[in-house]
């Protein structure tokens, strides 16, 4: 217990340099999160303007779509707010300074945590919560605790999730030196295909997402609950559940850390 | 002429040095015109009425598009050229006998075109294997495909005339980034690459073709599969051309006032 404290308060000694490192330079903050804001605009007004010639699609409505769209999209933000410094790992393992975290006394995935903290993904979230409280408001749920619940979980899942990929890509840089493009497919891609809700992708889609990678634990199933479209409990859990996804990413990341040789100068 | 042609050489010779990053490129847009084709798939089973066009039009647009996604790209601008101009390194190139706009136009050129001889094929012979309505249909006749050639170029060269005015305009804001971050969002949705064109409510559409960033990808992709009539293709090329005149000459300009009163930063 006292051991997580400590670590606790360590990362967030990490997390106060870096906010205010960045606060140095307040013009490219701003500016950086304002094109992280116009980023997924972008994707919100293709939503939009699909839905100005189509009513429904899969029967979900518009404001059913942006409701999943912007949990998706605030679980992604937050994930790469805090996990960050696995998606420049890279960079780390090629110039060496890796090395200085493995001579250090804590825990490394702690130390890697605590090297990059995007505070401009704000720009994505303040998107997000606009569009939640604009999908809540018109899509006529009834809300009840156990739904609250569900939100909640999802954002927590969510997170999870999203920055255990991060941690997979991470850890293959261990492997191959370099950060590997087409892990964007399951980080970028997750974001942007997100954005409706996954059982209109098809069966296999579903399966791929349900039993290998568990983006439809924290997306498509609860939504369904929070919709009202379903009503068993087992769904509201199901978030949670998605959380064993960070055990082969820390596996992983284990292994990699063994496996790891200097190539710095 | 003969020394840009060698700049072209030169930068494509470089760009096709990269194959790793192609081949993961090609995966990425594999991935990506997939999952697109699908959203668009689900939207047809909602209301088929209500498409604008045929289902396997837009998905040849789609696989079009990913093909020649780096032609396209407005994020794939080339950082030497910024940080040459912020870090003073560009004195080098203005003591040249060559004008700047005219080298960089080469070379930006010769890199996506590089890029995209890399990319193009695999995705296009896989894509051609595909079953209808899913895949790639062949043009819908070679007067098509002939135009759709045309105006692939005429639509890239608009692309890169526009990527120059960003970096001409560099020389007077010293910082990129702002400009940059709203010129990539503004040519990403005007120019279709969120949803094709023809998607958009009707009124909208109409203005938005009239717009420059129209005259990039979105001509090439919908003449290929015929979904324009003869009097919308003659209109859109002869938009290209306009604008791709206006540009040019409206970076040559600024590049000349730039070059009058620059100052160079660091050393």
């Amino acid at each position: 217990m006292k051991t997580i404290c400590r670590t606790a308060k360590l990362y967030l000694h990490y997390v106060s340099i870096n906010v205010r490192c960045m606060m140095e330079y307040k013009t490219s903050f701003l500016l950086t999160a304002i094109g992280q804001f116009l980023v997924s605009f972008n994707v919100f007004l293709g939503i939009f303007f699909m839905f100005q010639r189509f009513s429904t699609v899969e029967g979900f409505t518009y404001s059913e779509v942006l409701l999943c769209f912007s949990i998706i999209l605030l679980e992604f933000a937050l994930a790469e707010m805090v996990a960050r410094g696995f998606d420049t790992f890279s960079g780390m393992v090629r110039s060496g300074d890796f090395d200085r975290i493995l001579v250090r006394p804590q825990s490394e995935i702690v130390q890697v945590l605590g090297s990059r903290f995007e505070l401009t993904r704000i720009g994505r979230m303040i998107q997000a919560v606009v569009m939640f409280v604009y999908g809540i408001l018109k899509s006529g749920i009834t809300w009840d605790f156990r739904k609250i619940c569900t939100v909640v979980f999802m954002l927590a899942g969510g997170t999870t999730v999203f920055s255990a990929l991060f941690l997979i890509y991470a850890a293959l840089c261990f492997f191959t030196l370099d950060g590997l493009e087409f892990m964007n497919v399951f980080t970028d891609g997750a974001r942007e295909f997100g954005k409706y809700p996954i059982g209109i992708y098809g069966r296999k889609i579903l399966l791929f997402t349900t039993f290998v990678i568990p983006y439809a634990l924290i997306q498509y199933y609860p939504l369904l609950y929070i919709l009202g479209k379903r009503s068993s409990a087992l769904y509201m859990f199901l978030p949670l559940a998605a959380c064993w996804f960070l055990i082969p990413a820390v596996l992983l990341w284990k292994f990699g850390v063994r496996h790891y040789r200097s190539s710095g100068s | 002429m003969k020394k840009y042609l060698s700049f072209f050489r030169l930068r494509f010779a470089m760009g096709l040095q990269y194959r790793t990053a192609a081949l993961a490129g090609i995966t990425t847009q594999f991935a990506w015109g997939f999952m697109e084709i699908m959203i668009f798939h689900a939207f047809y089973r909602a209301d088929a009425a209500s498409f604008p066009m045929h289902f396997s039009a837009t998905a040849s647009y789609i696989w079009l598009q990913q093909a020649f996604l780096v032609l396209f790209a407005a994020w794939m601008m080339e950082n030497e050229i910024f940080d040459s101009i912020v870090n003073g390194n560009i004195v080098y190139e203005l003591c040249r006998p060559v004008s700047i706009y005219n080298m960089w136009f080469a070379r930006s050129i010769a890199t996506r075109v590089s890029k995209a001889v890399l990319r193009c094929f695999p995705i296009l012979v896989v894509a051609a294997f595909i079953p209808h309505p899913y895949g790639i249909e062949a043009p819908a006749g070679w007067l098509h495909f002939f135009l759709f050639v045309l105006t692939l170029i005429l639509g890239l060269a608009v692309t890169v005339s526009f990527c120059l005015l960003i970096y001409v305009l560099t020389f007077f804001t010293i910082s990129p980034q702002g400009l940059r971050m709203v010129f990539i969002s503004a040519v990403e949705f005007f120019a279709g690459a969120v949803i094709p064109l023809p998607f958009f409510p009707e009124k909208v559409q109409r203005i938005l073709e009239l717009l420059p960033f129209a005259a990039m990808q979105n001509v090439a992709l919908r003449v290929y599969s015929g979904s324009m009539s003869p009097a919308e293709m003659k209109k859109a090329i002869l938009l290209q051309v306009c604008w791709l005149a206006i540009i040019v000459s409206a970076g040559k300009l600024l590049c000349t006032l730039a070059e009058k009163k620059i100052t160079v930063q660091g050393g």
